[in-house]
């Protein structure tokens, strides 16, 4: 079965618009966030027309849909990326909040002076910042993976770091939001644990594009925002092995979190609880969810297939164009974008004159500055980046669109 | 493509006052971090305290650099007190182009420089 993509597209209400008169939008901004789907928008409206009351809390009708819902919601994450127990499935805020409470829970708790973690030159901000920041406190060194001249992650290199010793965690992004390279995480993991490492995957870019499967890849923590997904934003998951989420303290405090306070303490919920604290972002849980049913309704395979043909089709008419230069990796190492620059003008430039003819890209660093400034020796790229509702024919505009800006700049 | 004026895309490319002076007396740099735009001026004044050269240099997109080559213009002949006067709106009426609201560090980098030049907070302490 391949996808319907003119039916996919009439679930999504955003996408049948006028951005500028007589420019439809050709939204290839998904890896910033992606557009949601009727189904999605119907259930959050449901949700607070029907059902919304606090979650775990009251004992009358309204509640308990509530609660229902949430939890529900919780039980169709942990199928979609085939967890073990839904207690592994943690809601976060997004895949920085989950990373955030994986470096000041877990490492927080495991790591010191002499201890080692790897990331990559790759990485996201997101899992770049907040273990600097705890590093900067507890003194542990952070080695970064350089990349190959392909594109990929340089796994000599991973290696060399591993067999140096007191590595206690691999941290890294299974798709590149910038390059689309996917990285052998299941590969990684088993290096990981033979050194003594737990691995950590920052799956914002790949969980929206590809089936995951957490036990395959048996990761110890797992990372992704549901904006990302189809789903709302404001909701986030943190997948975690039951032990590692078990030997972890808890993050933030306060209500929900705790089992019982007194004046001098309190002891900590049971998982998922101890690391929800306050009132959740219900209707958003019941949101992702939804995305869930929406995107496991199509097949993820086929998702993925739809994803590697307009790639396929977007670097091939990209090289094209004369003079352009792709920072892409070749399949099968590459997921939903395209990733340029032109010689004759800036990244910011190219996005404006494309959004002046509808085309929606991202110009930038993309919250990836090291991989721009210390990696490609670059200030920006421009991104376009493709999802299930785009078709070729937006690729095509999206050429166009790039002739339109070289004769602009070289009259 | 409004912004994107002839004169933008002329001085953007061919930019005026390009390289910096070896003899100057005042100097400033700074950067957009989040989007790579980065400028360096240098100014000469001559006794009465008027603007006889500037000179500049930087990278990023169109509209930081075309900013940068027409203020560095309209700074000749221009008193420390008139630099220090100009506003926003002057930088703006120069380009004469409607700047979206996410272009608009773009486009006052050059001022941000030149009034940092102007008051003397250029150099590295
Ligand atoms: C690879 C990667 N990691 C982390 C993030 C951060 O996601 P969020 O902003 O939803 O926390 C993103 C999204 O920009 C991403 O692409």
């Amino acid at each position: 079965m391949t996808l319907d993509i003119q039916a996919v597209r009439q679930d999504f209400p955003i996408l049948h618009q006028e951005v500028h008169p007589g420019k439809p939008l050709v939204f290839l901004d998904s890896a910033a966030s992606s557009q949601k789907p009727r189904q999605v928008i119907d259930a959050l409206e449901y949700y607070y027309t029907h059902s919304h009351a606090n979650v775990h809390r009251g004992l009358h009708v309204l509640s308990e849909a509530a609660t229902d819902a949430y939890e529900k919601a919780r039980d169709k994450v942990q199928k979609f990326i085939n967890a073990a127990h839904r207690e592994e499935i943690i809601y976060t805020r997004n895949t920085t909040e989950s990373m955030n409470l994986i470096v000041q829970s877990w490492g927080r708790a495991n790591l010191s002076q002499g201890d080692v973690v790897i990331l990559s030159v790759m990485e996201h901000h997101a899992n770049l910042v907040p273990w600097q920041m705890l590093a900067a406190e507890k003194g542990f060194t952070i080695r970064y993976v350089p990349l190959c001249d392909d594109k990929t992650l340089n796994m000599d290199a991973l290696k060399a770091f591993l067999r140096e010793g007191n590595v206690k965690a691999v941290s890294l992004t299974h798709v590149s939001n910038v390059m689309g390279t996917v990285n052998p995480l299941k590969e990684i993991a088993a290096l990981a644990h033979e050194a003594g490492a737990i691995t950590i995957g920052d799956g914002a870019q790949a969980v929206p594009h590809m089936k995951v499967d957490v036990q395959d890849l048996d990761v110890d923590l797992y990372a992704f925002s549901g904006h990302k997904m189809c789903g709302p934003t404001g909701i986030g998951i943190l997948y975690g092995k039951q032990a590692i989420l078990d030997a972890m303290p808890p993050f933030m405090g306060g209500g929900d979190m705790i089992s019982r306070v007194t004046l001098n303490g309190s002891t900590w919920n049971e998982l998922p609880y101890k690391f929800e604290a306050g009132t959740p972002a219900i209707a958003e849980a019941v949101g992702i969810g939804a995305a869930v049913d929406y995107l496991s309704g199509l097949g993820m395979e086929n998702i993925h297939a739809h994803g590697q043909e307009l790639v396929e089709y977007a670097h091939d008419r990209l090289a094209e164009i004369p003079g352009l230069t792709l920072y892409n990796p070749d399949a099968p190492y590459r997921s939903g974008v395209a990733t340029f620059t032109l010689p004759e003008a800036h990244a910011h430039d190219i996005a404006q004159i494309l959004d002046s003819e509808g085309i929606a890209v991202r110009a930038g660093h993309h919250c990836a500055m090291p991989l721009h400034k210390e990696h490609f020796h670059i200030p920006a790229t421009t991104r376009a980046s493709f999802y299930l509702y785009n078709t070729t024919e937006e690729v095509d505009k999206l050429v166009d669109g790039i002739y339109k800006v070289k004769k602009l700049f070289n009259r | 493509m409004d912004m994107y004026q002839e004169n933008i895309i002329d001085h953007g490319q061919h930019p005026h006052n390009w390289g910096l002076l070896e003899d100057f007396d005042m100097h400033a740099h700074d950067d957009n971090p989040l989007c790579g735009d980065q400028l360096e001026i240098t100014i000469k004044l001559d006794v009465n305290e008027r603007v006889v050269a500037v000179g500049w240099q930087g990278e990023g997109c169109t509209i930081s650099q075309a900013s940068a080559s027409m203020l560095g213009d309209e700074l000749l002949g221009k008193t420390l007190d008139e630099i220090k006067a100009l506003s926003k709106d002057d930088i703006l009426e120069l380009l004469g182009i409607p700047i979206s609201m996410t272009r608009i560090k773009c486009a006052l980098l050059s001022l941000k420089v030149v009034k940092a030049a102007a008051y003397g907070l250029g150099e590295d302490e």
